[in-house]
């Protein structure tokens, strides 16, 4: 097992647009929103950047291919971006790279930026796009609640949960999202909303209905990275530093293979025990203090809670019915709203639950808070379908955590 | 010295049936003179059904598990193949996964196509087994006389020789042909819809005086006394084989019923749809008098034995499996005449890499998969290194056929957000008996009816059609499979 990236690298500075519906707005403004806001916790200036990298998922309908729209709207010194994508796992993926190019030695200091304008489609939902040659002749479209409702089909059949049972807990998920989304000045959407309207929204994909799925938003998020050394140097004292960085990609065994039930992730269960090794966590439900799930749908959260080990197979329902995942419950999860709330501009989601991370560790999330200072946080991206995909899993934490 | 004539048999008619008191709800107030033909009910495609998809279905009902190799031809009719030039027939052959060295021919240009096909089919027996399919899709303008009298549907005949009678359903006894141009109707290349003439005409100089002379030469030219008719087969308009069979002096209890009120005219397939019915339960020594017409006559005549190989589900078992459809807009949505409005889900491009077709033409029109012949592992789509967890064998797999094999529900949902032109789109995870595992779209299925663990079977279905340039994709999907398929 290599050694990996535990307090290597130590987060310089964070900045967030706000997300939503952002009309008024190009990608441009929405990367330099978010840029300047990290510039200015960092204390650096664009010069002092090494390397960058761009995340975005729909590059097709917003700013285009290739790392030069990042350099372009941040007019950054002819460093070297990358433009990485992989589903909606893509922010954790460029804050990845950026963090291993630190590790490396090959940049001091590195920038991390994910961007998604999808409000210029015309459309509600994601859009519609080509997943390669092969998948348009034997493959399914669908729609993303379609792909993930699949989980809650085969979630009641493995463990013999009832629809009234699972589509109560379902609600719990985003009742309590809506609840922390509404303290979030930053978020999407900021209505609280109850259980009964969760239960009696039109039916999306059976079995999750609208306040089910996660908004679509506009957005940017991004992260400046270095060394724990360099940091101190300029002068930071309260340091959060990457425990661990770990991503499980499906090879085709659970759509093609034999084995895999359809009612969970099995690449999170991987990338999950990866991350707590990595991180030197040994029981994650009494050591993780904060969560930051990729709650594109509620009942991915409710399987997630079991597939980061934190809840038994089978019992994630009971524990999201118990509030343990609640904002004043043992574990909270999505303090700041989710993506359900939050929004989901899918190139920026992996960083943004960083960013929520990294203000609730150093005490710099405002009105929503933790009461009980956290002091190890994971945030876990997916990317793609419950039967193919990409997990990505990033622990930050206290230096001395 | 070998007989010639018909091994196999087999229908497919689409579950939906359209009623015709629907029909003429909604026209009424247009042609209130449609009222005499509003009774019954109509064969109604699917939006995912056409002549290919129905015709496949058909083939596949009349051949069964029976080894597809020895097959030497297949012929394809039609009056509405989806494609003009790009044989239609090779397209059925892709789907039935039969071998590559067979010859094929596409027959179409009037509502003889079906039995013309045959009969060439039967010529050539003697130089293999050949399959003759044929299936129709009209269309039809709304509130016309077709829309009522017209219906979906496909039928099938295996077509060789034997040793012996026994190895035979039928044999084929002699034809009788007659081709003149008498237009009853007539569409143009291109067109969607026919232009017929006055009916009355029809009746008295087509079928009273060209179809009735045609059967009476037939009969005689063929030394077989109409008296010894046990089935006439004749053309499905309202009292026509009646008339042709008094007039030529066969018995009226020798007239077959047209299926007029159950699946409507099923256009050059209906007389072999016919004969698919009257095979069913033709007994030994029964002689079948199968008669089409379209610009001429084909008069076909079989003597049954009683014997061979059975349908897996035959014109009845089709006509058992049925859903009712009393939405005349759906109907009219589902064959283009209706316009919905689709939303910009529904713009995506559908072009198809020709290139990546020709090179996966077995995964995705024949449903191949593959099987690693060193594990054991069925997998789809077939790839160079096995999907096998404990053994990621390289250049392992062999060609493993799917779509016979019954496979059961892991996971489902009903996507309301997803662009389906009958929506909510049903899909989910499926695992194949024996191994192999996909996710596949729902046919055939309403809504609440899938559950985890449901059978299903695989059917050949349009996935989506690329309207810019005129190009229709096909796929394999999943429709729930009755107790009596399993």
């Amino acid at each position: 097992m290599p050694k990996g990236i535990r307090d290597k690298v130590a987060i310089l500075g964070m900045g967030c647009a706000r997300f939503g519906e952002r009309w008024a707005d190009d990608a441009d403004s929405l990367m330099v929103e978010a840029y300047t806001e990290a510039l200015a916790d960092a204390g650096i200036d664009t010069s002092q950047l090494d390397a960058a990298w761009l995340s975005v998922a729909f590059d097709a309908v917003n700013i285009g291919p290739s790392g030069i729209p990042l350099a372009v709207a941040l007019r950054l010194d002819a460093i070297p971006v990358t433009k990485v994508e992989n589903y909606c796992a893509s922010g954790t993926e460029a804050f990845r790279g950026a963090v291993y190019a630190v590790a490396s030695g090959a940049a001091d200091i590195a920038l991390a930026l994910g961007v998604e304008k999808l409000k210029d489609t015309g459309y509600g939902g994601l859009p519609v796009r080509t997943r390669g040659t092969m998948h348009d002749m034997v493959g399914i479209v669908g729609s993303a609640p379609g792909n993930f409702a699949q989980l809650a089909t085969a979630y009641e059949a493995e463990h013999g949960v009832s629809r009234a049972d699972l589509k109560r807990a379902m609600a719990h998920v985003s009742v309590k999202s809506h609840d922390n989304g509404a303290k979030n000045p930053k978020a999407h959407l900021r209505n609280r909303i109850d259980i009964d309207t969760v239960l009696n929204a039109p039916m999306i994909a059976e079995p999750l209905g609208l306040f089910d799925c996660c908004g679509v938003s506009d957005g940017a998020a991004c992260a400046i990275v270095t060394t724990p050394e360099i940091a101190r140097s300029l002068g930071k004292a309260d340091l959060v530093t990457v425990k661990a960085l770990q991503l499980a990609v499906s090879n085709g065994w659970e759509l093609q293979g034999s084995g895999w039930n359809g009612s969970y992730m099995a690449t999170t269960r991987i990338a999950a025990t990866r991350a707590y090794e990595e991180a030197g966590v040994k029981s994650p439900r009494s050591e993780i203090d904060l969560m930051e799930v990729h709650d594109c749908f509620s009942i991915t959260e409710l399987v997630t809670m079991e597939d980061l080990h934190i809840s038994k197979p089978g019992e994630g329902w009971k524990d999201v019915l118990d509030g343990l995942f609640d904002a004043d419950g043992k574990i909270p999860c999505q303090i700041d709203g989710g993506l359900k709330c939050f929004g989901h501009p899918i190139g920026a989601s992996g960083l943004r639950m960083i960013y929520e991370n990294y203000l609730q560790l150093l005490g710099r999330a405002g009105d929503r808070q933790r009461s009980t200072p956290p002091r190890l946080a994971l945030s876990h991206n997916l990317g793609g379908m419950p039967n193919q995909n990409v997990s990505a899993i990033a622990i930050v934490g206290l230096e001395d955590a | 010295m070998s007989i010639i004539g018909i091994t196999a048999f087999g229908a497919y008619i689409p579950m939906l049936r359209l009623q015709r008191s629907a029909i003429h709800a909604a026209n009424s107030w247009f042609a209130p003179g449609l009222r005499g033909l509003a009774r019954g009910e109509r064969a109604m495609a699917n939006w995912d059904e056409d002549a290919i998809t129905m015709a496949v279905e058909a083939a596949r009902d009349g051949l069964g598990q029976r080894p597809r190799a020895p097959l030497s031809a297949i012929l394809f009719a039609s009056t509405s193949a989806p494609f003009a030039d790009r044989q239609n027939a090779g397209i059925v052959k892709e789907a039935l996964n039969l071998p590559d060295s067979i010859a094929a021919l596409d027959a179409g240009g009037g509502l003889k196509a079906g039995t013309s096909a045959l009969l060439l089919a039967l010529q050539g027996a003697s130089a293999g087994p050949r399959l003759v399919v044929a299936a129709e899709k009209r269309k039809a303008r709304p509130a016309s006389e077709s829309e009522m009298l017209q219906g979906d549907g496909a039928a099938c005949l295996l077509v060789g020789t034997g040793a012996a009678s026994g190895d035979l359903v039928a044999h084929f006894i002699g034809h009788h042909s007659v081709t003149a141009d008498f237009i009853d109707h007539f569409r143009q290349s291109g067109a969607d819809f026919d232009y017929g003439w006055e009916a009355r005409w029809i009746r008295e100089e087509g079928h009273g005086k060209l179809a009735l002379d045609a059967l009476k030469s037939g009969l005689q030219a063929l030394g077989v006394s109409p008296e010894r008719i046990t089935h006439f087969i004749g053309p499905a308009a309202r009292g026509v084989p009646e008339m042709l069979a008094k007039k030529a002096g066969i018995r009226p209890e020798a007239v077959r019923d047209t299926l007029s009120t159950t699946v409507g005219d099923t256009g050059a397939a209906h007389p072999l749809l016919l004969l698919a019915h009257c095979l069913e339960t033709a007994q030994a020594g029964d002689i079948i008098a199968l008669l089409s017409f379209g610009q001429g006559v084909d008069l076909l005549l079989f003597e049954a034995t009683g014997k061979g190989a059975k349908p897996r589900l035959g014109v009845s078992g089709h006509l058992a499996r049925r859903r009712a459809e009393t939405n005349y807009l759906k109907a009219l949505s589902f064959t283009g005449a209706l316009a919905l409005d689709r939303g910009m889900r529904a713009e995506a491009d559908m072009k198809q890499p020709l290139t990546a077709l020709w090179r996966n033409r077995r995964t995705v029109l024949g449903l191949v998969g593959g099987r690693c012949t060193k594990t054991g592992t069925v997998q789809f789509p077939r790839s160079d290194i096995s999907v096998n967890p404990n053994d990621h064998a390289v250049g392992t797999q062999e060609d493993y056929p799917l779509a016979d094999i019954p496979a059961r529900v892991l996971s489902f949902t009903a996507d309301s957000l997803a662009f389906s032109p009958d929506p909510p789109q049903q899909y989910g995870t499926i695992d194949f008996e024996g191994g192999g595992r996909m996710m596949a779209e729902f046919t055939d299925v309403a809504p609440g009816e899938v559950s985890v663990g449901q059978l299903m079977r695989m059917v050949f279905r349009i996935k989506n059609s690329d309207e810019k340039r005129g190009f229709t994709r096909y796929f394999w999907k999943a429709a729930p499979a009755s107790k009596e398929e399993s």
